[in-house]
């Protein structure tokens, strides 16, 4: 628990309409405006533009209300607390671990705070193969620099921890081209654990952010709501509104309260996966079968590098130094480009990511403070292969991603581990670890070369991670090849509009809260004018 | 006989996972979940010291405990999953089926090991996944608790003391 000063103390004590539905009490029946289903990027952004309009709204969370006087650093109740399925919300075939939030905040409450704009070339892909003709830089450039204002976007002054400060110079030895990475906080005290939630409420997320002025004007916010599904007009042309449960106490298992909201306009803000999840549930109108479908993740692989020098990568800024080199080695639509950057290396999510087990796990988690671990972000949505995943339910109406990994990204995923062994040996690395259950630590670039290019590179053998989970609902110039439009609203449903990462139709090609943010303040200023 | 021993695997699996849904869409109103019984915890211990190796004293406890409390916060669907390897894993015939003759009680850990190595690589990602999924909740369940964090020459930021 932290001592530092908490907003939400002094905002429950003002009068925030904040009710957790877990308490017991009678269903609950409310009317709005707009509500809001998801707290997160998308939601909180979304929050604070319509209730600062005036409009009346009310705000649905899955997850828990915890602030930063919860937030201990502790990581074993930071995951069950903070995030989807305790941080191991798993695909399908289980062979991708999906690391996603689930509280107020949602991942932006969690997560690392690198701030990048869509690159251009993303953007000029949607337009050339997606027809998405909004999509222009020059039109989007104001609502990528309110979300830089509204969230204190900018340079980060210090300097880097040794974690990032190794693969810069790994990067710098080979002629790599690397930067440094924006992020969004304000007064940060360096201290490495944004994803257990910012103690210091530095970390500009929507918890600190968009939520607080959304209630501050009037707007309420419930949760511990699981949203079932859209609550349908008889004719399947709009929502009345939502129909959700309330979640016990654990968070799991809902208690038998109802939640029902009446509302003008429905706002999906549930996340990828989860937004997907809802309509699917709703069994809302989705003629050219396209709901949930091309779902990407920016699968992850991760390379261990063991250094001389402490590198303690728990402490420091998670993320500050960045490669987009092997995002520019080929064409977009070719083998998949890979993004460079670092994670944060805390004992429990290193102890459960490395390979092996017994006495030689023991050995690597000896030197725990003498791993550096780098990791690459596969740019996926753009090869012909690479159409992503798709999300489905379970038969308890809980969502479920499919992903398959074919070759075309396991080539890339070898071609990364390969770089990454390099760039860490150029370092300076002792030995180099690819995060695979075949692999044994290299000595030398060579040796590393060796093992690489013979390691079977298969689901539950080659570890995978994604923390970036985009599309499903994907926009579309027309109603023929999306779910919804370039504002967000749904082709079928003319008063629901999808305000989060579910929109984009292929990956981002770089981590993606900043497309969110944008894409949001635009599709909430284009709702509130058709209020 | 690998053959035999990996189609009852195989089967033994998928088997018990059948049955586990009709179990489910019989008795739907039955409290879904792990419920833990003290076999459950016999077979942690067990399975943790196959997968950790040798910790100190006083971890099994911590490491038992820890496991079930990570389990009690999983989404159903997980849990009824979870519960229905550990089912199966105490059967004696399966537990044998799978390379482990003695009881998990008795099981040393180089036993343990050896069966969950088999897992490891299998061919068949079922198993691999059940190794897997071990592997995340053992560990994470021991490196979450501060009494490992020494062993890893690990500490939280000491700026932060006097705040926590
Ligand atoms: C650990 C981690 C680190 C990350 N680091 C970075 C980074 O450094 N930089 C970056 O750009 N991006 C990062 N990301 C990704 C980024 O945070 C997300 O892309 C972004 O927050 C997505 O916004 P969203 O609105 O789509 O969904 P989210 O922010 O995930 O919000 C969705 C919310 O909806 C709620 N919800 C879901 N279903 C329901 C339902 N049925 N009823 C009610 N509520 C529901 C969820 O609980 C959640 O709170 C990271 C993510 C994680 C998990
Ligand atoms: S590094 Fe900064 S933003 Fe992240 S948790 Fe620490 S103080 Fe907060």
């Amino acid at each position: 628990m932290s001592k530092l000063p908490d907003l939400w103390q002094d905002g429950l004590a003002a009068g925030w309409k904040v009710t957790d539905a877990s308490q017991p009490g009678p269903d609950l029946k409310l009317e709005c405006d707009v509500v809001i289903v998801g707290s997160g990027a998308g939601g909180g952004m979304a929050a604070e533009q319509l209730a600062s309009a005036g409009l009346q709204v009310v705000l649905l969370e899955e997850g828990g209300l915890y602030s930063s006087r919860h937030f201990n650093l502790r990581e074993a109740e930071a995951y069950p607390q903070l995030y989807q399925e305790s941080a191991n919300r798993l695909t399908a075939d289980k062979g991708i671990t999906i690391l996603q939030g689930r509280t107020v905040g949602g991942s932006t409450t969690v997560n690392w705070t690198s701030s990048f704009r869509t690159p251009a070339d993303t953007l000029a892909w949607w337009r050339s193969h997606h027809g998405l003709e909004a999509m222009q830089d020059a039109a989007l450039q104001p609502w990528f620099e309110q979300a830089e204002a509204r969230l204190n976007i900018g340079p980060w002054q210090t300097d880097p921890n040794m974690n990032n400060a190794l693969l810069a110079q790994g990067c710098s030895k080979l002629g790599i081209r690397y930067a440094p990475i924006r992020r969004n906080v304000k007064g940060c005290w360096n201290l490495g654990y944004c994803g257990t939630g910012c103690a210091t409420n530095a970390k500009q997320s929507m918890l600190v952010t968009t939520i607080p002025v959304a209630l501050s004007r009037g707007a309420q916010l419930l949760t511990r709501v699981r949203v079932q599904q859209l609550w349908l007009s008889a004719d399947r042309t709009r929502a009345e509104g939502v129909i959700g449960l309330a979640l016990g106490p654990d968070g799991i298992r809902p208690s038998g309260r109802r939640v029902q909201v009446r509302a003008r306009q429905v706002v999906l803000s549930a996340g990828a996966i989860g937004t997907p999840a809802v309509l699917l549930r709703s069994q809302a109108p989705d003629p050219y079968r396209l709901l949930g479908k091309r779902t990407f993740l920016h699968p992850v692989v991760m390379s261990g590098g063991l250094f001389r020098q402490p590198v303690e990568g728990y402490n420091g800024a998670p993320q500050t130094i960045y490669s987009d080199h092997f995002l520019h080695t080929q064409p977009i639509d070719g083998p998949l480009g890979f993004k460079l950057e670092v994670p944060p290396v805390h004992p429990l999510i290193m102890a459960s990511t490395l390979p092996g087990n017994g006495m030689a796990h023991q050995r690597l988690m000896k030197t725990l403070p003498y791993w550096q671990v780098s990791l690459a972000l596969m740019r996926d949505g753009f090869h012909p292969q690479s159409v992503g995943g798709s999300v489905g339910l379970r038969s308890d109406g809980t969502p479920v991603l499919s992903y398959p990994l074919g070759d075309v990204e396991w080539e890339a995923a070898r071609r990364a581990l390969l770089q990454m062994a390099e760039i860490q040996f150029a370092a300076g690395a002792r030995a180099v670890l690819p995060v695979h259950e075949d692999a044994g630590m290299a000595t030398s670039w060579r040796q590393a070369q060796d093992m690489i290019r013979q390691l079977p590179m298969q689901i539950l053998r080659t570890r995978v991670v994604s923390a970036h989970v985009m599309g499903g609902a994907m926009m579309s110039a027309d109603e023929r090849h999306g779910v919804v439009d370039q504002a967000g609203r749904h082709w079928q449903l003319g008063n629901v509009t999808v305000i989060d990462g579910s929109v984009f139709p292929t990956s981002i090609g770089a981590n993606p809260q900043l497309s969110v943010y944008a894409l949001a303040l635009r599709a909430a200023d284009a709702l509130r004018r058709r209020l | 006989m690998t053959l035999n021993r990996r189609q009852f695997i195989h089967t033994g699996l998928l088997g018990a996972l059948s049955l586990g849904i009709a179990a489910r869409l019989a008795a739907p109103h039955a409290a879904p979940g792990f419920a833990a019984s003290a076999a459950d915890r016999q077979l942690i211990a067990a399975l943790g010291r196959g997968m950790l190796g040798s910790l100190p004293a006083t971890a099994p406890i911590a490491l038992v405990d820890n496991t079930l409390v990570a389990i009690a916060g999983l989404p159903l669907a997980s849990q009824a999953e979870l519960r229905q390897l550990f089912d199966l894993l105490q059967q004696p015939l399966a537990r044998m089926a799978l390379g482990l003759r003695p009881p998990w009680q008795d099981a040393r850990a180089e036993q343990v090991r050896a069966m969950l190595d088999r897992w490891r690589y299998s061919r068949l990602t079922l198993l691999r996944s059940a190794y897997q999924g071990l592997h995340g909740l053992l560990y994470a369940s021991w490196y979450g608790d501060p009494a490992s964090w020494q062993a890893a020459a690990y500490q939280q930021p000491a700026i932060m003391k006097g705040y926590l």
